[in-house]
């Protein structure tokens, strides 16, 4: 019983993700891409994708706070988190990158520190959903597999 | 990365993929994978050219030119070093490789861009991020390169298939004329997704005195600086 019920709240999770636009269509795509032969496609293109936005995050964090600030390097780091994010369907945090990428060109440093706030909590929002989702959806699996 | 020349069966195609971010390399090697296709990736231009044989000279050794079976390149446009362009450029200078297909992507849907690589040579052009129905726009090209590489002595086929992605491309409504830097336009897909079908024909352009980029359905695109 409590497996059915955690598997209904795994899909209530995921649904309510998509519905309040923290995942679109890539996301799915991820999805379809896992079979028996990859089961944990999602997971690791995932965690690359986590791994990725915390360098750049710091790198961010760090490059904005040098004088002058180096906006190119500002701008070339954005471009990676919103091509990860987007690959991911991670689509809030690929939303902020736009503004950021603007505030970038008109060498803004104050629009590109409120960017990076924002897309700092989109992106630990997203972390902790995604890995509620996996360890829900390891329970799970788990207890499928134990009982066969 | 370098990989072994994989054992291809009859139909089985061989397709080189060139994005320096990890993440998109193993998406794309998913995606070819399920599309049966036998994979090959790496993370630079320049070793892409190396996997070729063509980081010396343009030519490889007669040697080195039956090692690599390649039957189409895919690569990401924006690379550090090297882009997608450069690439292109001298896959399509080099003798050897000059007739494989190569396909480029890219996360910035900017018409000048998408011509500039039909232009120089590339059969497609993909937005990323890219999904399994891109792989099916994979396979014409390496059908038709099949033919020609049995019959070399037809360049009709490679000509042919050129001009049928222009004419996809020009079918397409084009977006809104109304942005003086850019000369025509037409969207980057010619089939696609459902979604992407809806994307062209939704689509709002900002005033030409701003190089931005037209949005689509909630999708904005931010402007490319390479």
């Amino acid at each position: 019983m409590e497996v059915i019920q955690l598997q209904r709240r795994h899909i209530e999770h995921i649904n309510s993700l998509f519905q309040e636009g923290y995942l679109d269509d890539q996301f799915t795509q991820l999805q379809q891409l896992q079979d028996e032969v990859n089961p944990d496609f999602v997971v690791e293109v995932v965690s690359l994708f986590f791994q990725d936005s915390e360098k750049l995050l710091t790198d961010l964090g760090r490059t904005l706070e040098a004088q002058p600030v180096d906006f190119k390097r500002v701008d070339a780091c954005v471009h990676q988190l919103k091509g990860s994010s987007s690959s991911i369907g991670a689509q809030r945090v690929k939303n902020v990158c736009i503004p950021f990428r603007v505030s970038c060109e008109e060498k803004n440093r104050d629009g590109c520190l409120r960017c990076l706030r924002q897309v700092e909590q989109e992106f630990v929002f997203i972390k902790n959903k995604l890995e509620t989702l996996f360890r829900v959806s390891n329970i799970s699996r788990l207890s499928k597999a134990s009982r066969v | 990365m370098e990989g072994q020349e994989p054992e291809l069966g009859p139909c089985e195609f061989h397709v080189l993929a060139v994005d320096d971010s990890l993440l998109d390399r193993k998406l794309l090697e998913r995606l070819l994978t399920t599309s049966s296709f036998q994979v090959t990736s790496v993370d630079s231009g320049s070793k892409a050219l190396e996997f070729l044989g063509l980081l010396d000279s343009l030519d490889p050794s007669p040697h080195q030119q039956h090692d690599v079976k390649v039957n189409l390149i895919i690569t990401d446009y924006c690379m550090p070093g090297m882009t997608g362009y450069d690439l292109l450029k001298k896959i399509k200078e080099s003798s050897s490789y000059k007739d494989i297909p190569v396909v480029i992507m890219s996360s910035e849907n900017l018409p000048s861009r998408i011509s500039r690589c039909l232009e120089g040579g590339a059969e497609e052009f993909l937005l990323k991020p890219v999904q399994l129905s891109d792989m099916n726009r994979l396979r014409p090209h390496l059908l038709k390169s099949q033919t020609s590489c049995e019959d070399k002595m037809n360049n009709g086929c490679e000509r042919e298939t050129a001009v049928e992605c222009e004419s996809m491309y020009e079918r397409e409504s084009p977006m809104n004329s109304g942005i003086d830097e850019y000369e025509s336009e037409s969207p980057a897909r010619s089939d696609g997704g459902h979604e992407r079908e809806n994307i062209s024909k939704r689509i709002s352009v900002s005033p030409p005195s701003e190089r931005r980029r037209p949005k689509f359905s909630g999708r904005v695109m931010s402007k490319c600086t390479a």
